[in-house]
């Protein structure tokens, strides 16, 4: 559905140049939640921006549902980002007009007759929680329902792809919650493609399928969610798995074992101490749901080293367990 | 000397007054009428035609927009620094050349509005920049077109600014056309000029003042209310109080 080759983008000239995308390729199947995360400054605006070409990429491609984005100018190009619609983390509303005037501006500008706008922008606030609300203006709204107007706004020319610019990093957590249920459902009863950036995990965590690691200005990593997570080293995981460092005076051997899907609710641990006789000490642990299911990462320190410790490994391994060596032993 | 005893002299001091008052009325509404059309759009373009604004690309290749920028800016401030007075002397061919003399009530709108022009795109452009910038973003990805993210955007969003604009370059108007009247142009200064300065009546002077007074106050009112009416920005919507903005006759500056 979004096809992202090769976008290179170059911002300044000479010593001072800073390059915001760095060779990135990207590929989000119809009617998937993608999520780029990383810091601030690593290019994820500017990635976003290239798909309905706000941002013009110096080179590299984007291609929406067949239509080449980067080859469109003009007219052409304004009809085209009529089937992307796009939500900001400041929710961008007109403050003089009201929620249900900022939704008929969606559809003016998507060239809506008169006579059906009024209709269908009443649709759409339904469609968001926030019928019998049309009269009322962003002022008088909270944060979270000021952004289903936004989300309103960005679905009211029945687009096929939702872009998300942290949507949610301006509100507190129980209404990011609730603005991502609803982007979730909204994924799923429109068949819409969402692709989404923010700085924040939880969000990675609670509704997307697939995610990019994004670190100055190129992707370090990509993958479906469930693979991401059973990947040995992977950076996005361990973001995924919030567990704090080990001290350095832990014992000799320091593993995660990372569960997932099906592995999920084994006894691992009375079982390694019994068949082992080992004294396990559980250094952190967390269970997530990730992508719909539940998995869990626990970082435990064994008072072994060596061989022995590799024994313990390969037997976690055979019980289809993702082992990974934090400290001592080799991978 | 006027005879303050005569028994014409309250109606004839009624008279003078509705005429120079219609007279003021009429300046300053023709000219405020053709400010707005022509301030409007000036204004609109010195903002658009920025570098890297929304009309960087309307007119073709950048150095187009650039060179408009550029020389609509220049005509604005050259507008903007000349004295009134010496304006208007130096607007005589023009205003022949349209109306067909350089004096009396209709001749005066030439240079009343040629003063005002520059000074109403200046406070366009102020208001206009005022738009969230995220709006131009979000309007180009719902794929509006320039006009409607003009007309539907930097308008709405800028009216409230624009409406007090519009208050401030009346009241400016108004205080040129009393200049007006000093050559001959009519309207309340000349009532002034001719009754007060030239026949010593106090009567006339302290009419004129109370009229002119008056007119500034309703406009000041009206407008101020307007703009509180159509801003929404917050529930207790609050503007920048016209009173603040002051005017020097020398050369229509407000700030």
């Amino acid at each position: 559905m979004i096809e992202l080759r090769n976008l290179r983008k170059t911002y300044g000239h000479g010593p001072r140049a800073v390059r915001a995308l760095d060779d990135v390729s990207i590929s989000v199947p119809a009617g998937e939640i993608f999520g780029v995360v990383g810091r601030s400054g690593a290019g994820k605006s500017t990635l976003l921006r290239t798909v309905n070409v706000l941002e013009r990429p110096d080179s590299g491609t984007v291609t929406l549902d067949g239509t080449l984005m980067t080859g469109l100018e003009g007219g052409a190009l304004r009809q085209a980002r009529r089937s992307v619609g796009m939500v900001f983390q400041h929710f961008n509303l007109l403050a003089n007009r009201s929620i249900q005037q900022n939704v008929e501006f969606a559809l003016e500008a998507a060239r809506v007759p008169r006579g059906k706008r009024a209709s269908q922008a009443a649709e759409m606030l339904d469609l968001v929680g926030l019928k019998d609300r049309g009269g009322a203006y962003p002022a008088q709204l909270s944060g979270g329902q000021k952004q289903r107007v936004g989300i309103a706004r960005a679905l009211a020319a029945k687009p096929r792809v939702l872009l998300s610019d942290e949507a949610t990093s301006a509100l507190d957590p129980e209404t990011t919650e609730s603005i991502l249920d609803l982007i979730r459902s909204i994924n799923r009863e429109l068949k819409l493609t969402v692709l989404l950036i923010t700085h924040e995990m939880d969000v990675v965590k609670r509704i997307c399928d697939s995610a990019a690691l994004m670190e100055n200005g190129a992707i370090v990593e990509q993958g479906e969610l469930v693979e991401v997570i059973r990947t040995p080293g992977s950076k996005l995981a361990a973001q995924l798995f919030p567990l704090a460092a080990p001290a350095d005076d832990e014992g000799p051997t320091v593993i995660d074992i990372t569960f997932a899907g099906g592995t999920a609710d084994r006894p691992v641990i009375a079982r390694l101490a019994r068949e082992h006789e080992l004294d396990v000490s559980i250094l952190g642990a967390t269970v997530e749901r990730i992508a719909g299911t539940q998995a869990g990462r626990t970082r435990l320190a064994l008072p072994v080293a060596g061989e022995a410790a590799a024994a313990v490994v390969a037997d976690l391994r055979r019980q289809g367990l993702i082992v990974e060596y934090l400290k001592g032993g080799a991978a | 000397m006027i005879d303050y005893d005569s028994p014409d002299f309250w109606s004839d001091l009624f008279e003078v007054l509705l005429k120079g008052t219609l007279e003021t009325l009429y300046m300053t509404g023709i000219a405020t009428v053709i400010t707005i059309l022509v301030g409007l759009p000036l204004g609109i373009l010195l903002v658009g035609t920025e570098k890297g604004a929304f009309l960087e690309r309307s007119f073709g290749p950048v150095w187009v927009a650039r060179t408009i920028n550029r020389v609509v800016g220049f005509v604005v401030n050259v507008g903007r620094s000349v004295p009134f007075i010496i304006l208007m002397i130096a607007l005589i061919p023009l205003t022949r050349l349209i109306v067909g003399t350089f004096v009396g009530t209709t001749a005066a709108i030439v240079p009343l509005t040629i003063i005002a022009i520059p000074f109403f795109a200046r406070m366009v452009e102020i208001a206009v920049n005022d738009v969230a910038p995220g709006l131009y973003e979000t309007a180009d990805s719902l794929g509006a077109t320039k006009g409607l993210l003009i007309r539907r955007v930097l308008l709405t969003e800028g009216l409230p600014a624009i409406l007090l604009g519009v208050s401030t370059t009346i009241t400016s108007i108004i205080n040129f056309s009393a200049m007006v009247g000093v050559v001959g142009g009519g309207g309340l200064g000349n009532v002034a000029v001719t009754y007060g300065f030239q026949r010593y009546s106090w009567i006339h002077i302290v009419f004129v003042v109370v009229i002119l007074f008056a007119i500034v106050q309703i406009v000041q009112i009206v407008l101020t209310r307007i703009a509180t009416r159509v801003s929404h920005r917050s529930s207790t919507a609050v503007l920048p109080k016209d009173a603040e903005l002051t005017i020097n006759p020398a050369q229509g500056v407000a700030t």
